[in-house]
């Protein structure tokens, strides 16, 4: 499989995404500059976390038009697996590849802490390898994680079950306590209709390898390995 | 000319910024503040002199680019030749 992952003027969990990819999940990765044109015909991209531009004017406002952004929105289109995290995911919601917008956490904190996230849709080409309702502890690292949409995407979310990630505590209760940033409906991660596209705020990146003590977000590399490996058309 | 823009929270979208400016208004003995609310003032500079191209064109950038409108508004002001 060969993996590209974004780099953006300002990214700084870019080399952490190669390093998961190329050495721990053993798949071609190629670092890719945002000024690129084209993704080298990869299978699968990630844009990773960071501060793109400074967080400039808004988090991800920016990056979406830097010029890689146009073949990453025709790749997507195409049902390409796209996976957006933290700063990756803000930069999915700017450029509309996923609905919704970040806003300040609500204690106005960067939070940086393990967070507990259940996995809310174990269908995705991302959480294959997860069991639904599972429960993982992944590391958050960021200052506007605090999702909003309308009501009516809201309830296009649940309903269509494009929420992947909600907070938890650790056994799992999805409740306003287990919420860090004030995220509506505990959101963590979500989904396009077309499921080829994930975003979440968790940093899968920084634990998946026995090294680091913490392997739960190596299931989120090996569900897109598998994604590649036996594709499947699902809702 | 220049544009004077304004860029704000939509109504009823929590503003934590807001909110803790307003508090700690409270705290400095203002106790006639009822609410604070936060936004964004940008100045633009146009190579511009007519005003409806002026305004079609700010309209244009807070639409694609200085305002997201998930969760903003938008407001403009032109100033001079």
């Amino acid at each position: 499989m060969n993996i590209g992952v974004i780099v953006f003027p300002g990214s700084n969990c870019d080399r952490d995404c190669y390093h998961v990819c190329q050495e721990v999940l053993g798949q071609h990765t190629h670092l890719i500059w945002h000024q690129e044109t084209s993704l080298r015909g990869v299978d699968a991209v990630i844009l990773p976390g960071g501060f793109s531009y400074g967080d400039y004017l808004r988090t991800g406002s920016i990056a979406r038009f830097s010029p890689i952004m146009e073949a990453v929105k025709r790749y997507a289109a195409e049902g390409g697996l796209l996976l957006g995290i933290c700063n990756g995911f803000q930069i999915l919601l700017e450029a509309g590849l996923l609905p919704g917008a970040m806003h300040r956490n609500k204690n106005l904190s960067f939070i940086c802490e393990d967070a507990y996230v259940k996995v809310e849709n174990a269908s995705t080409p991302f959480t294959s390898q997860c069991e639904s309702g599972q429960v993982l502890k992944l590391p958050i690292a960021h200052a506007e994680g605090n999702y909003y949409t309308d009501s009516v995407t809201l309830s296009a979310l649940q309903a269509n079950a494009q929420i992947v990630f909600r907070y938890c505590d650790r056994d799992g209760r999805v409740t306003p306590d287990s919420n860090p940033n004030g995220s509506l409906d505990n959101i963590a991660g979500i989904r396009n209709a077309a499921g080829n596209v994930v975003g979440l705020m968790p940093h899968p990146e920084r634990c998946a390898e026995e090294l680091l003590n913490n392997q739960d977000g190596l299931l989120i590399f090996q569900s897109m390995l598998k994604a590649f490996n036996q594709p499947v058309t699902k809702p | 000319m220049k544009a004077k823009i304004f860029v704000t929270l939509k109504q009823g979208i929590h503003d934590p910024q807001g909110q803790a400016i307003y508090q700690s208004l409270t705290t400095l003995g203002f106790q006639n503040v009822a609410d604070v609310r936060m936004g964004k003032l940008l100045e633009v500079d146009l190579k511009e002199t007519d005003q409806e191209k002026a305004e079609s064109t700010v309209k244009s950038m807070c639409q694609k680019l200085l305002a997201n409108p998930v969760i903003e508004d938008f407001r403009y002001e032109l100033l001079g030749p």
